[in-house]
């Protein structure tokens, strides 16, 4: 009866199709909350949403981050309030994908998306700059730096939600 | 595979030489066991049902040198490890290729101290470079498809 009970698992097991994910053709889709390549953000205006404040190079525990700061002039503005992050840099062989600095980015402007293919030949590659995170212009909007109306962007944070 | 040309109905199929040596070394590369951390059980996982590196050939991972093509480092080298991993470099045969899988074999990662090596390219040739901390399975893929790519480039004259 054992003996039946044993070879039933075996059989049952036999009987299954394969479990294989063809990777390069077929995907298996990540999580929601999964925490890949990262990328900087803009409003809808088109002002990008990063004001240059380096919390998310303090926060990173494997210092892969690199901001540098520059001054806003209302003839040249990338982002609402006073500076704007002139070199933004990540080593994406330092990062670890923890997410420390979408936490601790005050303008949510660096979101972990779910893009996971980094492979590269050069580990110079691997040195994501500004123009190669940021997200594109919402369509339609001109790209930064905008020419704006003084006193119109004089907020780094422009419209604050109370705390629900 | 580069077919270039196919002669009729003769059931002929013309090829180059680079592209059939270098076909045959992407379809039967093994890997050298290399796990050294928490990169390693990503690397099992690649190997195992879900993912089966053998779909692209790698049946098996070596855990012996001389057997082997491919070094997958995963994890971190210590300096410790370091001459052991060059010694074992040393005993692949020709052609060897080396991917450094994660943060810390690439350049350290978080472990920005005395005790690591600050990327294993300080010791052997890399060839690709696979982020993540660990790198999913099919980060790993990845990188080993990059890595055929690369030696579909291959030329007979840079073998010499």
């Amino acid at each position: 009866m054992n003996l039946i009970r044993g070879f039933a698992t075996t059989i049952k097991h036999v009987l299954e199709g394969p479990v294989t994910i063809q990777y390069p053709e077929q995907e298996r889709p990540v999580r929601e909350r999964f925490k890949g390549r990262h990328a900087l953000k803009r409003y809808d205006n088109g002002l990008e949403k990063c004001i240059g404040c380096s919390l998310c190079a303090a926060a990173c525990p494997a210092d892969a981050i690199w901001v540098e700061a520059a001054e806003n002039t209302d003839e040249e503005r990338f982002s609402p309030g006073e500076r704007y992050a002139k070199t933004y840099e990540i080593n994406m062989l330092r990062c670890i994908f923890c997410g420390y600095c979408e936490d601790a980015c005050p303008t949510e402007a660096i979101v972990l998306e779910h893009e996971y293919r980094l492979s590269f030949n050069d580990r110079r590659d691997a040195i994501y700059t500004k123009d190669r995170l940021i997200d594109p212009p919402p369509h339609g909007v001109p790209a930064t730096p905008q020419v704006t109306e003084p006193g119109q962007f004089d907020r780094s944070i422009p419209d604050m939600e109370n705390p629900k | 595979m580069g077919l270039t040309s196919k002669l009729g109905n003769m059931g002929i199929v013309t090829t180059r030489l680079e592209d059939t040596v270098n076909w045959g070394r992407t379809n039967a590369m093994w890997p050298m066991l290399f796990g050294l951390a928490c990169c390693a059980i990503e690397m099992m996982s690649t190997q195992a049902a879900n993912y089966d590196l053998s779909r692209f050939g790698m049946e098996l991972m070596r855990p012996s040198p001389r057997q082997s093509d491919l070094m997958i480092v995963a994890g971190r080298v210590t300096r410790k490890m370091a001459p052991v991993l060059r010694q074992l470099y040393d005993q692949m045969p020709e052609p060897k290729w080396v991917i450094s899988m994660g943060d810390c074999a690439s350049c350290g990662g978080v472990f920005n101290n005395y005790a690591i090596v600050q990327g294993v390219d300080e010791i052997v040739p890399v060839d690709v470079y696979v982020a993540g901390c660990p790198p999913r399975p099919e980060q790993l893929i990845h990188g080993i498809v990059t890595l055929h790519e690369r030696i579909k480039q291959e030329r007979i004259v840079d073998w010499a």
